[in-house]
């Protein structure tokens, strides 16, 4: 088969499986640069002590946004079928409330 | 684009590629992909539940705050956010039928991989010589178990990319073997999220 009809036949799956087209290089260097900020503001807070009170908020916080913007731009979440996101996040929902569980057992039951 | 076309107004497209659709309309080995990574998330969800479980039980040290090289690593995060961006990029050049610029950003990709587990190595050298080992305490048992982990998932992820370098030399890789491409991708963003993770939870709440 020819080039030209392997990216028509990809094209065509893409359209039955309800998929978006994926961003543009220049996209992905905006949102690398979003991404570089957002490392370099984590960076910073751990060094302003007035901060530190609310370290773990604001660490969490910048930390889930930079996350969400890899697997919804990069991972193509955002544009592909939801079937994805649903592949992906129920397993990390469940490793999520298991590690809750267990900080909470380990915390009330010490000895 | 006739395909697309037929496709559009309802007709069943006549076309012959090498890919596997399941009868979601999806792809077999991107469905495949995201269940492994799906079970991937369980696996790193348990090393960080462990590491975080035991934090701040240590009896001897050298304890977190003593040892971890903020900057360092915080140079190391870079390195790999910027490989995820080489990733994409390979990904985009492939799907323009660009194979130069495929190769180029896959040896990037590959590259910065390499330079995160030589920060890896030196880090681990430097903490050994520090007197933090395997079983110097808590801290350095879950520690080295879960970046070494992902250290190790890095590796693997920087063969699989030098391998899809060299095979776009041959047939095997060439223009609508973007799914090839895509796949390797999801793993390695996969990584780089997983280190998203470790790095604000272990390096930055200390």
């Amino acid at each position: 088969m020819s080039d030209h009809a392997q990216l028509d036949a990809h094209a065509v799956h893409a359209a039955h499986a309800g998929a978006h087209a994926h961003p543009t290089a220049r996209k992905y260097v905006a949102i690398a640069i979003i991404l570089t900020i957002i490392t370099v503001i984590e960076v910073a807070v751990f060094y302003v002590p007035a901060l530190h009170p609310f370290l773990a908020p604001i660490l969490l916080s910048l930390s889930a946004i930079k996350f969400g913007v890899v697997a919804g731009y990069y991972m193509h979440l955002k544009f592909d079928p939801k079937m994805y996101s649903w592949v992906f996040y129920v397993p990390m929902a469940f490793a999520f409330a298991i590690t809750l569980a267990l900080l909470w057992l380990m915390a009330t039951h010490r000895g | 684009m006739s395909e697309a076309i037929a496709a559009a107004a309802g007709s069943p497209p006549v076309v012959h590629d090498d890919h596997h659709y399941t009868s979601t309309g999806q792809n077999s080995r991107k469905v495949l992909f995201w269940t492994f990574i799906g079970s991937e998330c369980m696996f790193f969800g348990s090393l960080i539940a462990t590491y975080l479980i035991y934090r701040g039980r240590d009896k001897v040290g050298p304890h977190p705050h003593e040892i971890l090289n903020i900057p360092l690593t915080s140079v190391s995060a870079f390195v790999l956010l910027m490989s995820s961006l080489t990733m994409v990029l390979a990904l985009a050049a492939i799907q323009r039928g660009n194979m130069g610029k495929t190769r180029l950003w896959l040896a990037a990709t590959a590259t910065l991989g390499m330079m995160f587990v030589g920060f890896q190595i030196y880090e681990f050298n430097h903490f050994v010589h520090e007197g933090l080992t395997l079983s110097t305490n808590l801290f350095g048992s879950t520690f080295y178990v879960l970046t070494g982990f992902h250290g190790t998932h890095v590796l693997v992820g920087v063969i699989w990319l030098w391998t899809l370098f060299f095979l776009t030399f041959t047939k095997r890789i060439g223009p609508g073997n973007d799914l090839d491409v895509e796949i390797c991708g999801l793993y390695w963003h996969f990584v780089d999220v997983v280190w998203i993770a470790i790095f604000t939870l272990i390096y930055l709440l200390q």
